[in-house]
């Protein structure tokens, strides 16, 4: 069983890899942009920072980008975290 | 034989614009798409074998798949049904070759229109600075384009890029082989893998921007650097634009002197003096606080920088139902709306984009600025509370501040009622931090200055010529003994106004001036003047406006006029503005309904309460 979690989640400073992105709980058609701006599966992602004011929205690298999103859209994108891959390769 | 259409279309952040300025320089036409409000940049260039060919710069967007006015644009100009563009006959299509691998999906999704293309892989100065090294060749091959390198803010590559013009516009367009909207996914894959092989090197990243990001969005510096360049920036507008403004000034007097000298007195000379001259100089006075604000707003755009502000504001502007986004047009909003108002257009939810425009007009514009000076400098006292901090200017940051915070509040109060929707998104790319390119900020405050100019000539002129006319005809009776302006149409409408404001502490003199300060605020303050002026009494003659008003208005009356100017409705060019940002009326009529009772409460209540605590 592999553990994930959301991108939302993760706090700054963590790398990440993607495994899906929801596009059932997608409600603005966000999935489609996320796609445009090169988040996919399998795409290795980077939490750098998080807003002053209730850690939200964070700043994510992607690829050679870094895109500004909220943590509820970022709560779309599931990734296996670090921490999460460890413990899978234990298993 | 006709002109061929080459489009310049890209990523927003590739350097589209930049490049689109190399190649075209300042001889751009700036104009509109029809029906939409999108700005269209257009400029014809000679290519090496003597053809011409029509540039034309298309909104910056992600793909053919749009989520605002702007990519709407750029889609249809692509597919060829855009209104008053015709399909290119070729495209320029910009990449950032830091950011290859995120941009290339654009490129093969563009690719699948068949229209001629070339590549321009921009910025690769950059990317050889980050240690990113393309195999163009194998890049070329890839793709089965060309690809030319350029880093456009040095204008390397143009000539390489322009080469290429003449043949794509002789290769007729291949069929299409997939219309929009194309699998994002598979195109997104396949993007993946031609970068993958065509890059040799990733380099390190973008360490520049990580450090600089690593100061600049920290949770605590973050706030305080953007509370300091705010600072600074109203500083500026404030400080260093005195000295132009008081010589526009002194050129707009000359003028009216040398006309009063040229023609005798009739109504000739004042509708020029007093109609044309008084009105459009009133306005352009203020041109270079514009500059200086727009210069500020270019260089803080331009170094990727305004995005970070974005990202900071987002959780204040999400609590009264905005985003992140918002912050930019409303920063605008502290020079002039009208701009302001027009920048709303890179707002992709309709609903923030309307929330934006409707509070735009509660951002302290600078043309409240000079009726806010006469009234403080006339009813303040000029003396120091807590630690050497003057009242008069407590008091103009406290109307700044009314008017900022009474914007979050309407913006609150409009999304829970009639703009009620979908809570919006806040996804925005942050780009690469990059020095402001000179010929790039001349360029954009050449566009602005013109625009504003544009107005003043044809709006305000308008406007202030009807105004005159309202107040000068028809002419007093023989003997009359009131002042002219008393028999004018104007000086029977504020009879009818003054029982409208007398319940708000405003008096005939106030109501009068209201009128003409329709056209734009900052003319409320000549008009209290000719209004004194024109009553002729013995004291009005020898003391200056703002020994009349001390003398003529009680204290209540003159805080109530300070609080209506916060929320007044009362400019005909934002008006102007907002119903063609809006395409209609409902909005415009709404805005100016919403805020003229808000002024009218807040005069009343100012006035009302004071006069209480007064005892007066």
């Amino acid at each position: 069983m592999s553990e994930q979690v959301t991108l939302g989640s993760l706090p700054p400073g963590t790398r990440a890899r993607i495994v899906s992105i929801d596009a059932e709980a997608d409600r603005q058609g966000l999935h489609l942009r996320l796609y445009e701006m090169g988040f996919d599966e399998g795409v290795e992602v980077e939490v750098l920072h998080r807003g002053p004011i209730g850690g939200d929205p964070i700043a994510v690298q992607v690829g050679g980008m870094i895109v500004a999103m909220r943590r509820a859209e970022a709560g779309l994108v599931r990734v296996a975290s670090g921490a999460a891959l460890l413990r899978e390769a234990a298993e | 034989m006709t002109t061929a259409t080459v489009a310049v279309v890209g990523n927003p952040n590739a350097g589209k614009t930049s490049l689109f300025n190399a190649l075209t320089g300042a001889r751009q036409k700036v104009g509109n798409y029809p029906g939409v409000t999108v700005e269209r940049k257009a400029a014809r260039l000679t290519l090496a074998d003597g053809r011409h060919v029509e540039m034309v710069d298309l909104p910056g967007a992600y793909s053919l798949n749009p989520r605002s006015p702007d990519e709407e644009v750029t889609r249809r100009v692509l597919l060829g049904t855009q209104e008053g563009e015709g399909k290119p006959s070729a495209l320029v299509c910009v990449v950032d070759a830091t950011n290859l691998r995120n941009h290339l999906r654009f490129v093969l999704e563009l690719k699948r229109l068949g229209l001629p293309m070339v590549v321009a892989l921009n910025m690769i100065d950059l990317a050889e600075r980050d240690g990113i090294k393309i195999d163009v060749a194998r890049l070329q091959e890839l793709l089965g384009l060309p690809v030319v390198t350029t880093v456009a803010v040095r204008r390397r590559g143009l000539d390489a890029l322009l080469a290429q013009l003449p043949g794509l516009i002789d290769t007729a367009a291949a069929t299409a082989t997939a219309l929009p909207p194309a699998d994002v996914r598979a195109l997104q894959s396949e993007a993946r893998t031609i970068s993958g092989q065509a890059v040799v090197s990733e380099g390190q990243g973008r360490r520049i921007t990580r450090s600089i990001d690593r100061v600049v969005l920290n949770p605590v510096a973050g706030p305080l650097i953007l509370a300091a360049i705010l600072f600074l920036m109203f500083q500026a507008v404030f400080a260093w634009a005195e000295a132009p403004m008081s010589w526009i000034e002194g050129v707009f007097a000359m003028l009216s002197t040398s006309v009063a000298n040229l023609l005798p007195e009739g109504w000739l000379r004042s509708l020029i003096n007093d109609g044309v001259i008084a009105g459009v100089g009133s306005v352009v006075v203020f041109l270079p606080q514009i500059l200086i604000l727009f210069a500020f707003i270019l260089v803080l755009e331009q170094s990727g920088y305004m995005t970070r502000a974005a990202f900071l504001m987002d959780r204040v502007m999400a609590r009264v139902g905005l985003n992140g986004r918002a912050f930019i047009p409303l920063l605008s909003s502290f020079a002039c709306a009208v701009p302001g108002i027009m920048a709303t257009r890179s707002i992709d939810n309709p609903r923030d984009r309307l929330t934006t425009i409707l509070i735009a007009p509660l951002m302290t514009c600078s043309a409240r600025l000079p009726v806010y000076t006469i009234i403080i400098a006339a009813f303040i006292p000029d003396r120091a509370v807590w630690g050497g901090i003057g009242l008069q200017g407590l008091v103009l940051f406290i109307l700044y501040v009314v008017g900022a915070l009474s914007a979050l509040g309407v913006a609150w109060v409009l999304r829970s009622s009639v703009v009620r929707g979908a809570s919006q998104t806040f996804l925005i790319e942050m780009p690469k931090y990059q020095l402001p390119a000179l010929r790039d900020m001349a360029i954009g405050l050449w566009q602005r200055a013109v625009a504003f100019l544009k107005r003043a000539g044809t709006i305000i002129l308008i406007s202030t010529v009807v105004l005159w006319f309202l107040a000068t005809f028809p002419a007093p009776p023989a003997g009359a003994t009131d002042p002219a302006i008393d028999y004018s149409i104007i000086g029977y409408i504020s009879q009818g106004l003054e029982v409208i404001f007398a319940p708000i502490g405003f008096n005939r003199e106030i109501a009068l001036a209201l009128l003409p300060g329709m056209a734009a605020r900052e003319v409320a303050v000549s008009a209290l003047g000719t209004v004194y002026a024109l009553q002729g009494s013995e004291d009005a003659m020898t003391l200056s406006l703002v020994e009349t008003l001390r003398s003529a208005w009680p204290l209540p009356t003159a805080l109530a006029f300070l609080a209506w100017y916060v929320f007044a409705p009362q400019c005909l060019s934002t008006l102007a503005v907002v119903r063609r940002e809006t395409n209609g009326w409902k909005w415009t009529l709404f805005m100016f309904g919403y805020l003229f009772a808000l002024a009218y409460v807040a005069s009343g209540l100012t006035y009302w309460i004071s006069r209480a605590l007064l005892g007066a």
